[in-house]
């Protein structure tokens, strides 16, 4: 070859074996950790510390743990909403307004029926009422996508902040507790989930949530049309598939389990209601049902570590005066970074001097 | 001699993964002479070509031009040594007109004259007898004027080389003729031009020499008048093979699909079948002819369920029962009617297949209502996707690896494999050898002719007119959504179905029904 | 009834100024055939940068400040801010060819992390609020324009007394026009949205418009973010104020149907959407209800353009697709 060849040339690789897979990505989440780093540089902290402050101060004690677990549940539920949506590409990213929605149905029966009510059907008529309100509020932008493919990322996102907006007026308005508090007044006894070895039962109601995701994905016709409909809207067609119906019913769905974290968030761990209930939880989730590829199973660590991120950068704002916004830049450095590594798992770079294609039979 | 080549391949090898799609190619050409590059599908012939375009990057040896090594990293490379290539897909911008298409990329100085790119266009279109509008847009051309922008837009960059991939696979008879005349004028000006191609009446037709390629290598270099279509087909396969397809007399043939009065639009109102009505046989293949984009598609679609009809209607006759109009059913309800309708279509990957999935995730496409209540049955399929595996020697790692990554010829029998287990009475199938190998192209026409001796009706839409001739049973052509003429295919000239495929109802044609 | 219609005006073009920064610049980013869902997380990056460089500027010129050389600073840092954020975008997109959708919200998020922290940071380190003096303050939202043009009745007001950036919005808009449909290099970045193996097999570097486009786009996206932090904001660093502004201004795009000088119009509406529960109160109307007026408009405008299909109004044919020249 002469000197003219091009210095790195890309070519697709066919098979990358499991174990190269992990060790890229393994790689790739070694680097976010380590630009992370100049983060902490940037504010003045020393990196080592910093991240055995964040540990320290998450795992470090039962408190810690425990809010772990509390952060933890309710992104782990709303990824695991998310990732029948996602499987069929289309991109819900108003799970942020799903969740308020259903903090604001389940504190609607909270307030009106509170004392009227006996607490398991108090509890029961919240969830329903919330996951109803959730898949409404996916559904309609499902069915406008439907009908005339309006774009649905958009539509998702701005009925986020409708739904902020109205939560913000019940709680100055017709919700308000004590005049001019801007404040509702918190939830009854009876509207509270009940504790489970110190944090409220909504970690259960997660766990639950993996195997029925994971079932409906892998072994149901539903989550087959999914499947099929998320490559090929033509291919669903062509095999007699309802695409409208999977379209609304699968966001419906989605929404519906935002709904119930929404439940989960407003009756386990707020005990009330306000405006800013889902407070990025929507978002996140995106980011922890991408990297764990839409797989369940590994949807629990991913949003376990996010729990103790979050947890640790608020140790770290109060130990060390780094803002506690630093967990969001490494969230989003691990998923630009995650992102970025499947290229080496999809694609081979030649440098000049080496030749291509004469090692045959590698896998 | 030795030098003064115009083009010059030498020890060129190219891989894709671990496949070889070009070994150690030596190749030449001269200046003033009209190649061309046969070979089968998949033998490497475009992949060759885009090296010399500047598309792909040669893994080893070196590209001479005019008897110097250069290196071509880029398109842009290529047209400073004044090659041009015309793609088999067209590389237009659909929402451009033909000139600014025309100077895409041009390094001219000076601000956007559209006057003067227009004088230009019209200046080489006289020079090589074209005719075209610089000012419309390629949205609203005919196959056969994107064609020609391409070539002129190849001419406006110089080049001396010009290089076109499958030209003909897209014009009618006449259009063909059309192209070889400019080809020759072209020639005579002194350009080298290489002509990709595996129709082998043309490589007689219009070339000074052919070079054969065979799995990724040149076998030799003919002169033209000193060979015939049988050795050529020889080197190009590797061994001798008859081209001949079986056709049976039909048996007993009765009305299965009775169209009438089909009319549809696109979805911007477009309208794409007009008053379209014909009968298909059970125990006949109807063949479907006409200029890409004519209906073909729309038509197949239509009666699949798969596109609305705004009018008209698809009688179905089964064996023995009552007629049932297809028209206004979705495709669940007419395979709930009980209708076994089979479709290949175009786009495999698009619409037939799921492309991430497996063999047996894609058996599931037709029998996926089938399990118990909410669950889905993967066991009949995958015992299916076992059998379609060994009937039609599906080449693949392993059952569910993922189709996209199989090759064209085996996405194909796939595909084929999955409609025709469904036993079906009608089955519909376009483009079906398209990008295959000869091999696997036999394997399909003789499923199709299987299936016509079983008594389904088989529509079989095709591009290349030599094969639709030998057969089908009928043809129909369409022209522009409409129904121009069908004709019987025992009797039928290529020049007969042309005319028909470019003017409603051609000539007089005789054999109408 | 307090209305006036020149204050509602003046009010809608302040307010859009951000928009049309943000829109225009992903305007250009969506001609190049890259989608960039991250305006949100580059606005914030834009504000906080922003704010960052004329408050060190201002800290470290004490009383002898120039006022537009602050702005000049703040200008220069949203800029880059915004080049940054989008060469990662670049990067994954185009060189690393990773999904288009996952990656902009991947940036959304970690633009609008950088830009809390960056604006959390400066608080913590000055113990309140980070502000900038008063003299400053004045450079950015004061008129550019002399006094007496200012006081033309009627026209001044709705024409000469807007701060720096109204103008020199419009004149990137009318740039950005100009470029693109009127010169070679404009056709050849639609040609790379429209079809990048076209392009490409035209010799059109495809690498090297996206690239360019987007950073460029992104940068000026990112100045809308400065825009509003310390025109609107007053310069203090206010994420609650600025957030929703960068989607706000994608769904613009569309709106706009990918044409610049739509943008300008566009972004007023919007503008006076999002102010308009100040400056025309209605009764009954709750104002937390009112505020939320935008976002409904942004919704049912994104189902009127979906309902109309035109040729000339679609998305560039090649947007959301990464191009790998090898694709087989």
């Amino acid at each position: 070859m002469n000197e003219k060849t091009p210095l790195i040339r890309i070519s697709k690789r066919e098979n990358a074996g499991k174990g190269y897979i992990w060790f890229v990505r393994a790689m790739a989440f070694l680097f976010a950790l380590l630009l992370s780093c100049l983060v902490f540089a940037a504010a003045g902290a020393d990196p080592v510390e910093a991240y055995g402050t964040m540990i320290s101060g998450s795992l470090g004690k039962k408190s810690g743990i425990r809010q772990v677990v509390k952060t933890a549940a309710p992104l782990l539920g709303t990824a695991l909403a998310l990732a029948p949506c996602f499987k069929m590409k289309f991109w819900n990213i108003g799970a942020e307004g799903q969740i308020t929605v259903g903090a604001m149905a389940a504190a609607f029966f909270a307030i009106n029926f509170g004392t009227k009510l006996p607490s398991p059907v108090l509890l029961t008529a919240m969830g329903i009422g919330s996951m109803v309100l959730g898949a409404l509020w996916a559904g309609i932008p499902a069915a406008f996508k439907a009908k005339w493919h309006t774009n649905e990322t958009l539509f998702t996102l701005m009925l986020n902040y409708i739904a902020i907006g109205i939560v913000g007026w019940l709680q100055g308005g017709p919700w308000e507790g004590k005049q001019g508090s801007q404040v509702i007044p918190n939830f009854v006894e009876a509207a509270v989930l009940p504790k489970v070895l110190g944090v409220h039962c909504g970690w259960i109601i997660v766990l639950i949530l993996v195997v029925f995701i994971f079932v409906y994905m892998n072994y149901t016709k539903q989550g087959y049309e999914i499947s099929v409909l998320g490559e090929s809207e033509n291919t669903a067609r062509y095999a007699g598939m309802n695409v409208s119906v999977i379209t609304v019913r699968t966001a419906c769905i989605s929404g519906a389990i935002c709904g119930l974290v929404g439940f989960m968030v407003a009756s386990g761990a707020n005990q009330t209601l306000y405006a800013d209930v889902a407070d990025g939880v929507g978002f996140t989730a995106i980011t922890v049902a991408w990297l764990a590829q839409l797989n369940p199973f590994a949807m629990i660590i991913i949003s376990l570590l996010f729990g103790v991120l979050s947890k640790g950068a608020s140790s770290l704002q109060t130990g060390m005066g780094v803002p506690s916004s630093v967990s969001e830049i490494i969230k989003g450095l691990l998923l630009l970074c995650l992102l970025g590594c499947e290229f080496f798992i999809n694609y081979r770079l030649t440098f000049r001097g080496h030749s291509v294609g004469e090692k045959k039979g590698c896998e | 001699m030795e030098g003064t080549h115009a083009v010059e391949f030498r020890g060129i090898s190219k891989y894709f993964g671990d496949v070889a799609a070009n070994e150690n190619v030596d190749l030449y050409l001269d200046k003033g002479v009209i190649m061309s590059l046969l070979g089968e599908n998949g033998s490497g012939k475009t992949t060759l070509m885009n090296m010399l375009a500047g598309i792909y990057f040669p893994d080893k040896g070196e590209i001479l031009i005019n008897g110097k090594p250069v290196s071509i990293r880029s398109p842009r490379d290529a047209f400073e040594n004044r090659i041009g290539m015309i793609h088999q897909h067209f590389m237009l911008v659909d929402v451009f007109t033909a000139a600014e298409n025309i100077i895409l990329g041009l390094e001219e100085e000076g601000r956007l004259d559209r006057r003067q790119t227009a004088d230009r266009v019209r200046q080489i279109s006289e020079k090589y007898g074209f005719s075209i509008d610089p000012d419309k847009k390629v949205y609203e051309m005919s196959v056969s004027e994107k064609q020609t922008v391409e070539i002129i837009k190849v001419l406006y960059r110089g080049a001396d080389i010009l290089i076109l991939d499958e030209p003909t696979a897209v014009l009618t008879p006449q259009e063909t003729e059309k192209l070889f005349k400019v080809m020759r004028a072209m020639r005579d000006d002194g350009k080298s031009i290489i002509i990709i191609t595996h129709k082998l009446n043309e490589v007689m037709e219009i070339s000074d020499v052919v070079a054969v390629l065979r799995r990724g290598r040149h076998i030799a270099t003919v002169r033209t008048t000193q060979t015939n279509e049988a050795e050529l087909t020889e080197m190009m396969v590797g061994k001798k093979v008859s081209l001949n397809i079986r056709r049976n007399t039909p048996v007993n043939p009765v009305p299965r699909l009775t169209v009438a009065g089909l009319t549809c639009t696109d979805s911007s109102g477009v309208p794409k079948l007009d008053d379209v009505g014909f009968i298909a046989y059970g125990g006949e293949i109807l063949g479907i002819a006409g200029i890409a984009g004519s209906g073909q598609k729309e038509l197949l679609e239509a009666i699949a369920g798969l596109r609305k009809a705004d009018k008209g209607s698809v009688i179905y006759t089964p064996e023995g029962k009552a007629p049932e109009d297809l028209v206004g059913k979705t495709p669940m309800e007419i395979k709930d009617a009980g209708v076994s309708l089979a479709f290949v279509p175009e786009d495999r990957l698009g619409m037939g297949l799921v492309g991430g999935m497996g063999m047996t995730g894609n058996m599931m496409l037709r029998s996926w209502t089938s399990g118990k209540g909410i669950f889905i049955d993967t066991k009949a399929p995958r015992e299916l996707a076992k059998q379609v595996h060994d009937f039609l020697d599906v080449v693949t790692p392993d059952i569910d690896y993922p189709v996209r990554k199989l090759s064209g010829g085996n996405v194909q029998k796939v595909l084929v494999g999955r409609e025709i287990a469904s036993s079906p009475s009608v089955l519909m199938s376009a483009y079906a050898v398209r990008g295959l190998d000869i091999n696997t192209s036999y394997v399909i026409y003789n499923l199709m002719a299987d299936q016509k001796e079983k008594g389904v009706a088989v529509i079989f839409v095709g591009e290349d007119l030599d094969v639709l001739l030998e057969l089908c049973d009928k043809i129909l052509v369409l022209c522009g959504g409409r129904v121009s003429g069908i004709v019987d295919a025992r009797t039928a000239t290529k020049e007969e179905i042309g005319l028909l495929m470019t003017r409603l109802g051609g000539k007089e044609a005789k054999d109408n029904e | 009834m307090n209305f006036n219609l020149i204050g509602l005006i003046r009010a809608a073009v302040l307010n859009g100024t951000p928009l049309l920064f943000g829109t225009s610049g992903e305007i250009l980013t969506q001609k190049s055939g890259n989608m960039n869902l991250g305006v949100e997380g580059l606005m914030f990056m834009g504000g906080a940068f922003g704010l960052l460089g004329a408050f060190v500027y201002g800290n470290a010129a004490g009383d002898g400040a120039v006022g537009w050389i602050a702005v000049m600073i703040a200008f220069l840092s949203a800029f880059a801010a915004g080049i940054i954020g989008s060469l990662i975008f670049s990067f994954l997109t185009v060189t690393l060819r990773a999904n288009q959708n996952v990656t902009g919200l991947a940036l959304t998020i970690f633009g609008t992390g950088v830009g809390q922290f960056v604006g959390e940071l400066m608080r913590l380190k000055v113990g309140g609020n980070v502000s900038v003096s008063n003299s400053l303050k004045t450079a950015f939202s004061g008129s550019v324009f002399p006094e007496a043009m200012q006081s033309i009745p009627v026209l001044g007001p709705l024409l000469f007394n807007y701060n720096v950036f109204v103008y020199i919005g419009l004149v990137i808009v009318v740039i950005m026009y100009l470029f693109l449909n009127k010169t070679r290099k404009g056709l050849y970045l639609r040609a790379v949205g429209e079809s990048p193996a076209t392009a490409d097999a035209a010799g059109i570097s495809v690498t090297k418009y996206r690239y360019l486009a987007t950073c460029i786009g992104g940068g000026i996206s990112a100045i809308g973010g400065m825009v509003h932090t310390m025109t609107i904001s007053g310069c203090v660093w206010n994420h609650t104020a600025l957030a929703g502004e960068g989607w706000v201004a994608v769904a613009l795009v569309i709106f706009c149907l990918w044409k610049p000088l739509n943008s300008l119009w566009g972004s007023i509406l919007f503008g006076g959407l999002l102010i308009l529960y100040l400056r025309l109160p209605i009764p009954f109307i709750p104002t937390q209800i009112y505020k939320i007026v935008p976002y409904i408009a942004t919704a049912v405008v994104l189902v009127i353009v979906s309902m109309r299909q035109r040729r000339e109004d679609q998305p560039p044919a090649g947007l959301g697709l990464n191009y790998f020249r090898e694709e087989r």
